[in-house]
């Protein structure tokens, strides 16, 4: 975000474009990249054997790891992330600082930074697992955005929704379980679809973590063979292929959601 | 007939700005009390320190025996005994028009699911809109929402029922609905306290008028003595604007 004067602020987004199907100019480009992506990764194994095919079938068990890396991780960056979220609005000052705090504190140290930190601070302490570690850190820095948009998306909802819940005699947690957060799910569920594409992303930075993911996968096939560049064409477009299947995936869930509220 | 609400020499502070000073009234079972002034007299504030959605920042409010005001307060049973109605509805738009009326049973007093929606639909029916039970408030005109509100409210069974201009938000025709509601209501004898624009409605239904400007309560008497005969110049004044509005 820019500030230009008072009056005029810019919105850019720092993900992927999604592309819903009244944005032609979008769907049509993501249409070009995701049709095009698959073409290559199909047509270079098949003109070119010698060394695509080869590449095509060594990755294979990357991906089931970097889905496993990102599935994790955003299954627990989402638990961190609302508990951080209704932290960050609580009535109690001392949690309400603790969860600010740790969100300034990530929000602040690079990723790659954090891994590394994790990582070596983890190992001192206790023997565990790479990918475990690997989780750890992606969770912990993901936990904070995502509280943010848990934060933001609560905070959108009317006051009234409490006042009206308050006067009917539930008590402040009936009230944020029964009626804020129901309402909020709706208001997070895209912000959440970018994050999770914004992790898959991201979860390349942990094979410097000695997790064996996509990228890892392709370092180690190069390394032997010396076909770089073949080699890291593939897990691009591999990469690019899964990014662009689950922009469009946000994009039908929005689609669906906004249809759903019509309707209702 | 016995003192439902008593509120003693209430005083309310947002910082600087001083909302209700001094305030003092009594409501008693029955009674149609009605809050009229200008908009940041005070009216709203008052019915929202009743059920504690605010804190007086001195001064006392009781409900029947329970105190309402201080540390020690009850809260959530004072919001069990009392039912707000709110000017923007504030229905819940994630749950359908029946789900709205039996959340609060179900979860606050723990009525079964069957006995709270055997309840929802007679209330429902009450408020005259018994076939929208499965729409969803947005499906709805705001006359339809605020009946809906009202009966949720009622499905508490308060002892007190406020109003918070209950009409301010809506056109003249589901005005009117909503004052056929609440009429109803009266004269079935619940105590309700209404904050409200609608003289023609307070003549009708109140038995109690207060005038209130400025943070307090300038003139108190039935609706013959307010409207016909105001004693205070600041009533006159006021109503004299009102009517020629």
């Amino acid at each position: 975000m820019a500030k230009i004067n008072n009056k005029t602020k810019i919105e850019v987004t720092d993900g992927v474009l999604i592309p819903a199907r009244d944005d032609s100019a979008i769907f049509s480009a993501w249409r070009i990249s995701f049709y095009g992506a698959i073409s290559a990764l199909i047509l270079l194994p098949v003109l070119s054997p010698e060394p695509y095919k080869d590449i095509l079938l060594f990755v294979p068990d990357g991906v089931l790891r970097t889905f496993e890396v990102t599935v994790l991780s955003i299954i627990f960056a989402l638990f961190i992330g609302l508990m951080v979220g209704l932290g960050r609005i609580s009535r109690f000052s001392i949690i309400n600082k603790i969860c600010t705090v740790y969100v300034e504190i990530i929000r602040g140290i690079p990723l790659l930074v954090q891994l590394f930190y994790i990582y070596y601070a983890l190992a001192k302490f206790v023997k565990i697992m790479d990918i475990t570690a690997a989780v750890i850190a992606m969770a912990v820095c993901y936990g904070a955005y995502i509280s943010e948009i848990f934060r933001a998306g609560i905070q959108s909802i009317p006051k009234g929704q409490m006042e009206a819940a308050l006067a009917l005699g539930m008590t402040r947690s009936q009230a944020i379980y029964k009626i804020i957060l129901p309402q909020t799910i709706k208001v997070v569920l895209p912000p959440i679809g970018n994050e999770f594409i914004a992790l898959l992303k991201d979860s390349s930075l942990v094979s410097i973590l000695a997790v064996s993911d996509l990228l890892r996968r392709g370092r180690e096939y190069a390394s032997t063979s010396f076909f770089y560049f073949e080699t890291y064409t593939m897990v691009a477009l591999i990469y690019l292929i899964l990014t662009l299947f689950f922009s469009r995936l946000v994009a039908i869930m929005e689609e669906r959601m906004k249809t759903n509220v019509d309707q209702s | 007939m016995s003192t439902r609400v008593k509120v003693i020499n209430v005083s309310k502070k947002f910082g600087h700005v001083v909302a209700l000073n001094n305030v003092s009234c009594e409501v008693k079972q029955g009674d149609v009390f009605f809050i009229i002034g200008s908009s940041g007299s005070g009216k709203s504030t008052l019915l929202r320190c009743i059920n504690r959605l605010e804190n007086v920042t001195s001064g006392e409010i009781w409900i029947e025996n329970d105190l309402v005001t201080g540390p020690k307060a009850n809260i959530r049973k004072i919001r069990e005994e009392t039912g707000m109605v709110f000017q923007s509805f504030n229905l819940f738009p994630h749950l359908s028009v029946l789900e709205n009326i039996t959340l609060a049973p179900r979860i606050v007093k723990k009525v079964s699911s069957d006995e709270a929606e055997d309840r929802g639909r007679t209330l429902l029916k009450r408020v005259g809109l018994l076939d929208k039970e499965k729409a969803y408030p947005e499906q709805l005109s705001g006359g339809q929402q605020q009946r809906v509100a009202i009966a949720r409210a009622l499905a508490m069974n308060p002892m007190v029922m406020l109003f918070d201009e209950p009409t301010s938000a809506l056109d003249p025709e589901m005005t009117k609905e909503v004052l056929d509601v609440m009429k109803g209501l009266a004269d079935e004898g619940m105590t309700m306290m209404v904050v409200s624009h609608e003289m023609g409605f307070a003549k009708a239904a109140a038995n109690k008028v207060v005038y209130m400007d400025n943070a307090e309560i300038i003139e108190m008497g039935t609706p013959k003595q307010i409207f016909d005969n105001p004693q205070m110049e600041r009533t006159q004044r006021f109503l004299r604007n009102v009517l020629k509005a």
